[in-house]
């Protein structure tokens, strides 16, 4: 049986400190090379839902695994590698570090992530990933800076999928775009991912996209969020 | 390429970068210019005399001996009797004796009564001779030999007449017995440039007519008959002594403290020079530590620039975390952008440094008599370099503390 690229099952979690917030997640799954719309508002829990998966912060019980590491069994320098290793993140927006070149910050997260590095083909995957996003040639020595909105976050994918990790976690990675581009943004996104067989994970509030999606799942489903009482 | 980045981002903030960078270069030029000048001074200052085993005067302060006698400083409190001065030299060991008699002065500048022996045994950085720029030496009573900063100073040439006032600063004149210029020295960057050398003989010669601090009225004797007369001088100020070998100058220095028909003082000019320096160092000290501060102000300014910066480059830092940095990794980020930073300034410094040597040299030269050596950094001041790169990671850890403890609370979402 093939590992699921994301399971939670019964984990709780709770900011330190007084009027932290917490949430309880009993099951959740993501199969391998599964696409899954989360739909939820802000404020139902999701930036710590995402933290959690992406090993920023450890879960109090319960299990968090992706691709069949269990993020328990590691130490927080550890998780911090394995994010660069197995996990593929999409902001909102602000996703490229300003002053650094295009080629630079896609080639980013390889230099945190050894296997992930010997996997890709260096700066010719991440030319043909420019490519395959529909970016102009010679983007990959401009300043990322100098690129529009809907540039960055193209380079944000093509970084987010280098080296072809197993999940693909995008946080409303179209939000930030116009009506017109989304719709492209998203079919380059979608063709990419599917090109590198990860899985997707996108988080949004927007359910008209569901239509694109394997399955859709309300966040108010899986997890359980309460603001502690002081 | 973390590398690469850190310094694109620094790039990208250019201007308080280089705001940063610069304060950081001009301190460093500022400090390694202070310990240039005082290396410099210390040498040429050790450099004043040698080739000298013995300075010989009437018994004060060693200092105080040195500074009258070597560097015309001060006043003399006591003369040595030329019998005295006769033992001295008639001692066995005694290789060379030189008489040196002070007192009187011709305009800002003193004049030394001495014999010829004296430019032929005055050595100065570590055995170098006085040699003449222009004409030669004492020949005649009334020739004088001048340094090189008096003859620019008062623009004298060959052959100039030079009149010799009475004492240090008064307004009575030799005028009745006026010496000429025989010759003029090259400048050496001692005392000696800035003193008129004439015959001790001519120190005689001028006062025949003079009891203590006036002139006898209504005399003037003639030159002719003064030439005619025993110039033989009654007493000197001090006197330069060359040991046979270096292993008398302990004994003679001691015969000479234990003299008994009068209280003198012998004194090794290596050593008064020392004690000397240890006086001057107070100031030096003081000195280093006011170019230190400006160091760590400098370093300070740096610490708060990268502190408020933080802030805006929160957004930066998830970026760093999302991509796999460990919050260890951002702290090192901080520490490396310090110590680029520190370095670049630490380099500019020195180069500003060589450049303003080159520029102020012959300045430096002409108005202190210090030739500052434009040599390739010591190894002290290379150490100096890595303290400040040092100093320079040491006080970003602060920043890049109070960074490690952000990225660790705001992880990939910034939360203001």
């Amino acid at each position: 049986m093939e590992k699921p690229a994301l399971s939670l099952s019964d984990v709780t979690f709770a900011w330190p400190g007084k009027g932290g917030f917490s949430l309880s997640c009993p099951a959740f799954t993501v199969a391998q090379g599964e696409r899954v719309l989360l739909l939820g508002a802000s404020g139902s829990g999701k930036s710590t839902l995402l933290s959690l998966i992406c090993g920023i912060v450890a879960a109090e019980s319960g299990q968090v695994s992706v691709a069949g590491t269990e993020l328990g069994s590691l130490s927080a320098g550890q998780r911090d590698r394995f994010r660069g290793e197995a996990i593929g993140v999409i902001f909102q927006q602000f996703n490229l570090l300003p002053y650094a070149s295009v080629a630079d910050n896609i080639l980013l997260p390889l230099s945190f992530a050894p296997k992930r590095r010997d996997r890709a083909e260096g700066a010719m995957e991440a030319e043909a990933l420019c490519r395959a996003l529909d970016l102009p040639d010679g983007i990959m020595d401009q300043r990322a800076e100098r690129l529009s909105v809907g540039q960055q976050q193209r380079v944000a994918v093509a970084r987010a999928l280098i080296g072809a990790p197993p999940l693909i976690v995008a946080d409303e990675p179209a939000s930030a775009l116009d009506a017109s581009t989304q719709e492209r943004f998203l079919d380059l996104m979608f063709a990419q991912v599917a090109q590198a067989g990860s899985s997707l994970l996108m988080v949004s509030h927007d359910a008209r996209l569901g239509a694109r999606f394997d399955r859709v799942v309300e966040i108010d489903n899986i997890l359980q969020a309460q603001k502690v009482a002081v | 390429m973390i590398l690469r980045l850190a310094f694109r981002s620094l790039m990208a903030r250019a201007l308080t970068v280089g705001m940063t960078v610069l304060a950081i270069a001009l301190s460093v030029a500022l400090f390694l210019g202070v310990e240039k000048l005082r290396t410099g001074a210390k040498a040429s200052f050790a450099d004043t005399i040698s080739g000298t085993d013995l300075i010989v005067g009437a018994r004060s302060g060693s200092v105080q001996l040195l500074l009258y006698s070597v560097f015309r400083i001060g006043n003399v409190t006591n003369n040595v009797t030329w019998e005295s001065y006769q033992d001295i030299a008639a001692r066995p060991q005694v290789d060379w004796i030189v008489p040196i008699s002070l007192g009187d002065s011709h305009r800002q500048f003193r004049v030394m009564g001495t014999t010829p022996a004296f430019f032929e045994r005055y050595k100065y950085r570590g055995g170098r001779s006085l040699t003449f720029g222009a004409g030669q030496s004492l020949d005649d009573l009334y020739d004088t030999v001048i340094g090189a900063d008096v003859a620019e100073a008062l623009g004298y040439a060959l052959d100039d007449p030079i009149v010799v006032s009475h004492g240090l600063a008064s307004f009575s004149d030799h005028d009745d017995q006026p010496f000429r210029v025989a010759g003029i020295l090259e400048k050496t960057g001692t005392p000696v440039d800035r003193t008129v050398i004439v015959g001790l003989e001519a120190i005689e010669a001028i006062h025949v007519d003079w009891k203590g601090a006036a002139k006898r009225p209504g005399q003037t004797t003639p030159v002719e008959e003064i030439r005619q007369m025993d110039l033989t001088p009654t007493a000197i100020t001090a006197a330069l002594i060359g040991t046979k070998s270096r292993l008398d100058i302990f004994g003679l220095q001691r015969w000479i403290n234990t003299y008994r028909q009068e209280p003198l003082l012998a004194v090794l000019p290596g050593v008064a020079l020392q004690e000397l320096w240890q006086i001057v160092g107070v100031a030096e000290r003081a000195l280093i530590g006011v170019s230190a501060m400006v160091v760590v102000t400098a370093l300070l300014g740096m610490m708060a620039m990268i502190l408020s910066s933080l802030n805006e480059r929160r957004r930066e830092m998830a970026i760093w975390r999302a991509m796999g940095a460990r919050p260890r990794t951002i702290l090192g980020l901080l520490v490396l952008e310090a110590v680029l930073m520190a370095a670049t300034g630490a380099l500019l410094g020195a180069l500003l440094l060589y450049a303003g040597l080159a520029l102020a040299r012959p300045a430096i030269d002409a108005a202190f008599g210090l030739w500052l050596p434009i040599d390739p950094p010591s190894g002290r001041e290379a150490f100096t370099l890595a303290v400040v790169i040092g100093a320079a990671a040491l006080s970003s850890l602060l920043p890049a503390l109070r960074a490690y403890r952000l990225s660790l609370a705001d992880g990939m979402m910034v939360r203001t």
